[in-house]
């Protein structure tokens, strides 16, 4: 029963969104239930950070600096596309109050994901979280788009999760335990069911994550799902899926980790280069931002191949820095509205120095960001991940991530030529909306100052490499 | 008595029927809902088994969980179809492409 106490941000995310369930019958106003929404995350952040460090049930749940870095990174995903949701009107017909109780729903699941010790729990975990996410991509039910994302969505999700099943029976036939940690006592290592078990599990997570071979959903679902739930999808599930990733294979198989790093190696590789190319034709901006983030995750996938304190340090910069470049982005896509329409197409975009100067600068420095140019966060990030690598001996991976980020850079740098040099628009709503400059402002200063002040973010992502090191 | 290994070949098999089911099937997405289906299950036979011939009771609680989850995803599954369905008026998986680029 005293464990139950450490769960506590959990239960009482859960017991927020049941309460919020029953009065969303009752309350017309969806706002109010959004601001609850809100608050109840950001009390849960709270709660987190003053958690002690335990594992609790039988080891099968673990608080430690890693998983409460995680925890606070996925809140803050929650939290901003909850944000960018007051931005949406009623006729985009996504104005419904399941809107944050579903996003509270899945992101339980995230959290459970990351602090998860146990197949079981990680299972558990991540079909709670993918449960939410296939219903948030069908929200808006009048659009075959997003119903067609939804159902996309659903059937390679599913399938992921078989896969990842598959993969978990095996491991658990072939060590006779459950938990990650008795997992690395019991394996013997010529074992080939557990090999196909590490394969099954990891091609699972890679869908999750939407690594290379697996990537097929998320471009059709990133443009078919309403903007603020693309967002969603692409600031939290991929963070919590990278660090279950994390865990799941250096706590239970951090001694053969020759066995899966070649399967990381490949995945990062194929990932990073597919993205740089198959993005270049891209027409549609949250089609872009799909590829971008299949790429981003190639290079994230660099850090935890190293296997070295660097490598998770890394990591967590990396995905620190993603997730605020994200917020900045898709804030800026739904500022892109005239008369309650939205526009999505990258040729929009034009004229947009001379309706909205500021803004223009701001998004163009978010794609330079996203490219990897000093001295913006985006190049540190890059950076740090490929430092771990060389010292990690992986030259090769280093060299060939230094290579799709400069083909990559042709294709957010498109948009900034869209942006300065293409035929004028008329001016869109633009930032004006209050909801979305709280996003917007904030988060794009935060890329631009980073190179001044990186010293926190890097001492955090330390701490978090300590938990397993 | 039968052994360990032809529960997993038996597994193996409907594992690989229906993955293959979810890839070759292009007429209904119905049947992909069955595919579904199908993979969970057979995983709760490997479970099962391990289970059985590990004397640990962990794996068929294992495989309630799963049972439970499979019902879930089932209900949300028809429930996104029937939404597309009434967006779309078939559900024809060669007729889904309104998404590609």
């Amino acid at each position: 029963m005293n464990s139950l106490y450490f769960l506590l941000p959990e239960i009482f995310i859960f017991i927020m969104s049941v309460i919020l369930l029953m009065t969303g019958l009752f309350v017309k106003k969806i706002k109010i239930i959004n601001y609850i929404a809100i608050l109840s995350i950001v009390i849960a952040v709270v709660i987190i950070l003053n958690q002690s460090f335990q594992s609790i049930l039988q080891n099968s749940f673990i608080i430690d600096e890693f998983s409460k870095i995680f925890k606070v990174m996925i809140l803050i995903g929650s939290a901003a596309s909850l944000v960018m949701f007051f931005s949406s009107k009623e006729d985009q017909h996504i104005n419904l109050y399941e809107f944050p109780i579903l996003i509270l729903f899945s992101t339980i699941g995230m959290m459970v994901m990351v602090s998860s010790n146990d197949l079981l729990l990680m299972f558990i975990g991540l079909e709670l979280q993918s449960l939410g996410l296939y219903v948030l991509a069908a929200l808006n039910r009048n659009s075959l788009l997003s119903s067609e994302a939804g159902i996309k969505y659903f059937i390679l999700g599913a399938l992921s999760s078989g896969l990842l099943l598959f993969g978990i029976s095996y491991i658990y036939g072939f060590t006779g335990n459950t938990n990650f940690n008795l997992i690395a006592v019991n394996y013997s290592e010529d074992s080939l069911g557990l090999i196909i078990g590490i394969v099954f599990v990891c091609s699972g997570l890679a869908f999750k994550v939407s690594a290379v071979p697996f990537h097929m959903w998320t471009p059709d679902v990133y443009q078919g799902a309403p903007t603020p739930i693309t967002g969603f999808f692409a600031l939290a599930p991929k963070i919590a899926a990278m660090g279950l990733l994390v865990r799941f294979l250096l706590n239970s198989f951090g001694e053969i980790y020759i066995d899966w790093q070649q399967i990381l190696i490949f995945i990062s590789i194929a990932s990073m280069l597919f993205a740089a190319v198959a993005a270049i034709a891209q027409t549609n901006i949250k089609r872009l931002m799909a590829y971008s983030s299949i790429g981003h995750i190639g290079y994230a996938l660099i850090g935890v191949a190293c296997v070295s304190p660097e490598g998770i340090k890394s990591l967590t910069v990396y995905l620190m820095i993603y997730l605020i470049m994200n917020i900045s982005v898709f804030a800026f896509i739904l500022t892109m509205k005239r008369n309650d329409e939205y526009f999505e197409q990258i040729s929009d975009m034009s004229g947009l120095y001379k309706n909205h100067p500021l803004s223009a600068i701001m998004i163009s420095l978010m794609m330079f960001s996203l490219a990897g140019i000093p001295p913006l966060a985006g190049f540190f990030g890059k950076f740090y991940i490929f430092m771990a690598a060389v010292e990690s001996n992986m030259f090769v991976l280093a060299i060939i991530g230094i290579i799709a980020s400069v083909i990559g850079a042709f294709y957010y740098l498109r948009i900034v030529k869209v942006i300065y040099f293409d035929e004028p628009q008329t001016s869109y709503d633009g930032v004006s909306i209050k909801s979305l400059a709280v996003l917007f402002y904030p988060t794009s200063l935060l890329v631009v100052i980073f190179c001044f002040y990186p010293l926190p973010l890097l001492k955090i992502a330390e701490t978090a490499s300590n938990s397993f090191f | 008595m039968i052994e360990l290994n032809q529960f997993l070949i038996v597994s193996a098999l409907l594992f690989t029927i229906g993955v293959i089911g979810i890839f070759l099937n292009r007429k209904n997405v119905i049947i992909i809902l069955m595919s579904i289906e199908i993979i969970l299950l057979s995983v709760n036979i490997n479970l099962v088994a391990f289970s059985y011939f590990l004397a640990d009771l962990t794996g068929q609680i294992f495989s309630l969980f799963v049972l439970t989850v499979a019902a879930a995803e089932a209900a949300i599954g028809l429930a996104i179809l029937v939404i597309y369905n009434r967006n779309a008026g078939n559900i024809e998986i060669e007729k889904i492409s309104a998404l590609k680029g």
